[in-house]
């Protein structure tokens, strides 16, 4: 055998030059809502335990909780929620075996997006 | 594991242009991945410029008159130039495809040109596929059967055979496992889905008989379940087949079994 370089193979690039498409941004995106609510449930947490805790406790939580960046989270919280739910019943389905060809999940890829707008505006706007 | 950055040694650096072809009026630009294993040099990108008039309409077409005119030293695999024999497997304008069968008229702009993602690289466009190859070995790739052989040959049903349809069909590319980014990150233990597709190839084919040894032997938080149905090995077949929805089937079978 020659004498072959195989020790420093470089790795060839992966996210660097791939274009993902939209079904897998979406994937990506339901694991970084699931770990964001779980920052931004402590948050709330945290307004109840200064509820708990003193009236001048809550007051200054309460400020930061309605303050337009505190709105700002739980907006941005409250669709990555309905995201979330609606990617989660989508995998539902692909489980099941259904909705796995591309043109279905092309269309399915919209229903979550859509959906997940359409139910944030919803929840604003009834609740 | 997830590293999201690449590695010191193959961190991508500016290559060399080179001169553009004397008299052509139709240029098109191509920025191809080069590393050498000879110079111990980081990997870099080049630039080519191809007369797009004296040039065949695929990639392949393009790769081959760079070869051939501007720079012998470019390396790639190719054989059959017709999207049979998967040799020309590579990651081309952001998506892995046979450069054989890919139009250049698909990209827009310059032409990018990569190995298949995440893989060791042996030089310029090769990719070392043996751990993908000795994945393929591991779900043994064969009819195993138990009862006598038969006189003639082992028959099978036209319905049994449409089974294997949108299986069989698959030329072990590489194109999907190396487009999924749980196979980058975990490729050492997940079989990825160009070997869960032939696993179950084997496993719906009405005439194997060890059915259920086959889906012992993925029954593995790693070797399977590792898929999250991301899609992008579907999406990026060239060969237009369906690798998340076999690996979608096999774990059906699995809860099948159980339940």
């Amino acid at each position: 055998m020659a004498d072959v370089n195989r020790g420093n193979r470089p790795l060839s690039p992966h996210l660097q030059v791939y274009r993902l498409p939209l079904v897998a941004i979406i994937s990506i995106m339901t694991r970084i809502t699931g770990v964001g609510m779980v920052l931004s449930s402590i948050f709330v947490v945290w307004w109840f335990v200064a509820g708990a805790y003193s009236p001048d406790y809550f007051a200054t939580a309460d400020w930061l909780l309605s303050s337009w960046i505190g709105k700002l989270v739980l907006i941005v919280s409250l669709w990555a929620l309905w995201f979330h739910f609606a990617n989660g019943i989508r995998h539902f389905f692909f489980d099941l075996g259904k909705g796995l060809e591309l043109p279905s999940v092309q269309r399915s890829n919209w229903y979550v997006i859509g959906a997940s707008v359409v139910l944030t505006v919803l929840t604003l706007f009834l609740v | 594991m997830v590293q999201l950055t690449l590695p010191k040694n193959s961190k991508i650096r500016t290559g060399k242009t080179w001169p553009k072809p004397a008299g052509a009026t139709k240029l098109r630009t191509f920025r191809i991945y080069r590393w050498s294993p000879d110079d111990g040099e980081n990997p870099r990108v080049d630039t080519y410029f191809v007369d797009m008039d004296s040039c065949g309409p695929m990639v392949l077409d393009a790769l081959i008159k760079i070869k051939n005119e501007i720079d012998p030293t470019l390396t790639f695999r190719r054989s059959c130039r017709e999207g049979i024999c998967g040799s020309c497997a590579m990651n081309i304008d952001g998506r892995n495809t046979l450069a054989c069968i890919f139009g250049m008229d698909e990209v827009k702009g310059d032409v990018k040109i990569y190995p298949l993602p995440h893989m060791p690289v042996v030089k310029d466009l090769i990719p070392d596929l043996t751990h993908f190859y000795a994945q393929h070995e591991s779900i043994m790739p064969w009819l195993e059967t138990k009862t006598n052989t038969p006189a003639k040959e082992w028959k099978q049903s036209i319905e049994d055979r449409s089974k294997l349809d949108g299986l069989y069909e698959c030329v072990m590319c590489a194109c999907c496992s190396t487009s999924c980014p749980s196979y980058w990150w975990n490729g050492d233990r997940y079989l990825g889905p160009a070997a869960l597709l032939h696993a179950y190839r084997w496993i719906i084919d009405s005439r194997d008989e060890i059915t259920g040894q086959r889906l012992d032997e993925l029954h593995d938080p790693f070797k399977l379940y590792r898929c999250h149905t991301i899609m992008n090995c579907t999406s990026t077949c060239p060969k237009g087949l369906n690798p998340a929805k076999a690996i979608a089937e096999i774990k059906k079978m699995m809860v099948e079994r159980v339940v």
